[in-house]
């Protein structure tokens, strides 16, 4: 485009063509009204679809767990109150649902105080001290990480964690929560240190000048400016992490073994809630008896659980923000 | 005009606004105020492009000396290496001298955390922490000094006096500085930077995100600490620079043009540069 003035013959021109452009048909408004509100139901339809299926999974998962506790060999107070969870011996049946959330808790306690911790140290390393190289190559590899299929970490706590273990302490046993707690502890920890580091990054630059304006050292910024600034998105990431945990299932299925106990030892095999729905649907259960349907009441709790998490996580957010904007 | 050309030598001026050579500016006893800074052929590059070529100049102790200049003439490169923040850019790197007292700042050995504390800088836009008024106040204090919670509580009172915020703040210390108006945030900024005794402040377009009534206010602060401390403000606003400062500097491509009392750069610059900025013909 050159700037310098037209001439008024050219002038003249450009105004004719553009008033021929101006006379042209407009599109047909008509057409346009339909595909508004055919955008329209395909937006509300999507939106319905995917409220749909989360009321159809909550629905059957209530009515088979009514089902499961409307039968004679089960009854509330052994379901909540008791540790042994025994469904399938016909004398000795009992309902403990503790002994499975037991070894949830085990498991996920042992990933947890794995990933988070490393998680966001990780995170931290990468958004404030890295150079930005040692970033670009860290950051991909983590992401790998993260996409490694889960039963191949169950190979590898069953092959590789569990002989290590073994080496180290005689006393674990071939399945145990321990070796399981560390493999979902590793594939945690790229989804902890990956979100942390988003939300660290998204902390304004302003405030990282304002501490270091302030005779700030590069950890003062880190620890009293920028982590509580970011704080929010880290419990999320927490959350989540713990969230993932809690519902992993092929790690423990492989390598925590199936026989439900309430212990804190971590060298002991137990099973999870998600490893024994695994055990149920895989093919242990060949009738639809209570011990088919305790597999839904199972899944109910761990839904429970899951909720109740998700809507602490929202009041813990909601305390904790610190706005920067 | 043409540009002026790379080895020329910048003129700077004594007190009585009579040009000197910048080689014998030392050369003027008696006449010049007690020097905060000393720069001597500064020059600092992002990457491979220059910045800032062969700056001179001293900055007087306990006046306001103001930077002006169009976008990109480098006057908030100069300013940012006054207290070493361009550290915290990969690409940034200065040669020269750039001198406090007998301090080399440029030098590796310098302690930027303690520089940091003498020299204080308020940003373009505010930004306090996303902590209570209180806190942002504190956050300075706390991390340099030993102070019990009544010395505390003194200090910040004290800040927020010093920087005319107390009245507007002193009863919501304990909310969120966020919550404050722009204006607010500002002389909140300015309190934090004072709260941890600077002999300097720097301060980087420190109204460009401001009302006017709220750049009235940061101005008459500046006239009143100018008495406790050396300020150094970069500005955009000729007006500004002429109400509040002592001395201005103009800059232009990363050179200083020229440099001098306040009244004359206004009112009779020597440099056509100069005297067409001023007059707002370009930039």
């Amino acid at each position: 485009m050159s700037s310098v003035p037209l001439s008024d013959s050219e002038n003249h021109a450009l105004e004719q063509r553009v008033g021929q452009y101006l006379k042209k048909p407009r599109r047909n408004l008509s057409l346009i009204r339909i595909r508004e509100s055919f955008f329209f139901f395909l937006l509300i339809g999507c939106g319905l679809f995917s409220l749909l299926v989360t009321v159809s999974i909550v629905f059957v998962l209530f009515s088979e767990t009514l089902e499961f506790f409307s039968a004679d060999e089960v009854t509330l107070s052994n379901f909540i109150g008791s540790a042994r969870w025994n469904p399938l011996l016909g004398e000795t049946k009992s309902f403990g649902i503790w002994g499975l959330i037991s070894g949830t808790l085990l498991v996920t306690g042992i990933a947890m105080s794995l990933a988070l911790p490393l998680g966001l140290i990780t995170a931290i390393y990468l958004s404030e001290y890295a150079p930005r190289k040692v970033r670009d190559v860290l950051k991909p590899i983590l992401e790998i990480l993260a996409g490694i299929p889960t039963v191949v970490y169950g190979f590898f706590a069953l092959m590789t964690i569990t002989p290590f273990l073994q080496w180290l302490h005689d006393g674990f046993s071939v399945y145990n929560a321990m070796s399981a707690g560390i493999a979902v502890g590793i594939l945690c920890f790229p989804t902890v240190c990956s979100l942390a580091e988003d939300a660290l990054r998204a902390v304004p630059q302003a405030l990282r000048d304002g501490a270091f304006g302030l005779g700030g050292t590069k950890f003062d910024a880190t620890i009293k400016v920028i982590v509580p600034a970011a704080l929010s998105g880290i419990v999320s990431a927490f959350l989540l992490a713990i969230a993932r945990a809690i519902g992993e299932t092929m790690i423990v299925a492989l390598a925590a073994g199936s026989r439900p106990q309430a212990t804190i030892d971590p060298r002991e095999q137990i099973q999870t809630m998600t490893g024994f729905m695994v055990q149920m649907s895989g093919g242990d259960v060949s009738n639809f008896g209570t011990e088919y349907y305790s597999m839904y009441a199972v899944a109910f709790t761990l839904f429970l659980i899951t909720l109740t998490l998700t809507m602490i996580g929202n009041l813990v957010r909601r305390k904790f923000r610190e706005s920067y904007e | 005009m043409s540009i002026v050309s790379r080895d020329r030598k910048v003129q700077v001026m004594n007190n009585t606004g009579e040009p000197i050579p910048s080689e014998s500016a030392n050369a003027a006893p008696g006449q010049k105020p007690e020097v905060a800074l000393h720069l001597d052929n500064l020059s600092a590059w992002y990457g491979d492009f220059q910045a800032l070529h062969s700056i001179t100049l001293d900055i007087p102790k306990n006046q306001v000396t103001a930077f002006i200049g169009p976008s990109g003439c480098g006057k908030s490169t100069l300013l940012r290496w006054f207290n070493r923040m361009n550290d915290t850019i990969f690409s940034a790197r200065a040669t020269g001298t750039l001198r406090m007292g007998d301090q080399d700042l440029l030098s590796s050995r310098t302690d930027v955390v303690d520089l940091r504390r003498r020299v204080g800088i308020v940003f373009q836009k505010p930004n306090p922490f996303p902590k209570s008024i209180f806190e942002n106040v504190a956050f300075g204090p706390r991390l340099h000094m030993k102070l019990n919670r009544s010395e505390l509580n003194d200090l910040v009172e004290w800040a927020l006096r010093k920087a005319s915020v107390w009245q507007e703040v002193k009863d919501r210390l304990h909310s969120p500085a966020v919550g404050l108006s722009g204006g607010q945030q500002q002389r909140l900024c300015i309190a934090r930077a004072i709260a941890v005794g600077p002999e300097m402040l720097l301060m980087d377009e420190p109204c460009s995100a401001l009302d006017p009534a709220s750049t009235l206010a940061i101005e008459n602060l500046m006239d009143e600490l100018r008495s406790q401390y050396t300020i150094v403000i970069v500005t955009h606003n000729m007006q500004q620079a002429a109400r509040s400062s002592d001395r201005t500097l103009f800059f232009f491509e990363g050179r200083l043009i020229e440099a001098g009392d306040t009244e004359l750069i206004f009112t009779k610059p020597t440099q056509k540069q100069t005297e067409d900025y001023v007059r707002g013909r370009f930039g």
